[in-house]
């Protein structure tokens, strides 16, 4: 009786783990947070792009009306692919686009936008990146739907068309 | 006089060189117990990654503001959930993943007195 019994546990518990790891295979294993959550704009205070003077979040954000933060760089190929998408998202007068200049440096963003057209009204420079940490921001490109100071959808990586008729559904 | 004098810039020097050194030490220890959230299977500590880099800029700036290192991880899983961090909470979901061992653990214990007595 009991040599019968601790094979059939040892078969069960065999089992139990080829199935919880064959799971485990399928998952993906990129962390993708919550992109729903809605949070308030982290308030902050950067040099303008351009010219020195310094931009006050509050001053940028006002209520009734939807902002498209976008955190972009130069050196970033994805932003690229997503400037057509930004540029027909500026054709929207209901939204205002902010740029967030990613650790870059002047003369390559400038002739960036130059190339590819300025789809932002307002453009600030995160030098450091500090400021995209205080928007829970993993990296470039990132971005964010405001209404009423708060974040009301994120988008991790390029935008695509599905994306921009999203955006244009909410802003509707 | 004079050896006063020394005396006391080395006492300011290595007093100020302390301060600094704990500031490190603490900086360093947060970002070991962060995960790099886009590099896989790396601490933000050990990473180079712009996100990390900019990470670790975030908690020197925190520190110098005077947060201490729980405000740090507190304000870190506000912004980035509660993945970021590598010592998960105690909480509902995580019930199973601390108490496991402590059974197992038990259970091992309670086989071996058993046997141990049945051999009496």
């Amino acid at each position: 009786m009991k040599s019968k019994f601790i094979p059939l546990i040892l078969i069960i518990i065999f089992l139990i783990t080829f199935v919880i790891f064959f799971k485990g295979l399928k998952n993906s294993n990129i962390y993708i947070p919550d992109t729903n959550l809605k949070k308030e704009v982290p308030p902050f205070e950067l040099k303008s792009f351009g010219n020195d003077s310094i931009v006050i979040s509050e001053k940028i954000f006002k209520d009734n009306d939807y902002y498209f933060m976008n955190i972009w760089a130069s050196w970033c190929v994805p932003c690229k692919e997503e400037h057509e998408f930004l540029m027909e998202l500026k054709k929207d007068d209901r939204v205002q686009l902010i740029g967030f200049n990613y650790k870059d440096n002047f003369k390559n963003a400038s002739s960036f936008l130059k190339d590819l057209g300025n789809p932002y009204n307002i453009i600030v420079s995160d030098k450091d990146g500090t400021a995209s940490i205080e928007w829970g921001a993993y990296g470039v490109p990132e971005s964010f739907l405001v209404f009423q100071n708060e974040i009301i959808k994120r988008f991790i990586g390029p935008i695509n068309n599905e994306d921009l008729l999203e955006i244009q559904k909410i802003i509707r | 006089m004079r050896s006063i004098h020394i005396f006391l810039i080395l006492s300011i020097i290595l007093s100020f060189n302390f301060l600094k050194a704990d500031e490190i030490k603490t900086e360093n220890k947060i970002a070991k117990n962060l995960r790099c959230l886009i590099c896989q299977g790396q601490s933000v500590y050990d990473s180079d990654s712009e996100f990390a880099v900019s990470l670790k800029l975030v908690i020197k700036n925190k520190i110098k503001e005077g947060l201490s290192e729980e405000e740090i991880y507190s304000f870190l899983k506000i912004k980035y959930g509660e993945w970021i961090l590598y010592d998960p909470v105690f909480n509902r979901n995580t019930y199973f993943l601390w108490l496991l061992p402590i059974l197992i653990f038990l259970a091992g214990g309670a086989i071996i007195i058993k046997r141990f007595y049945n051999k009496k």
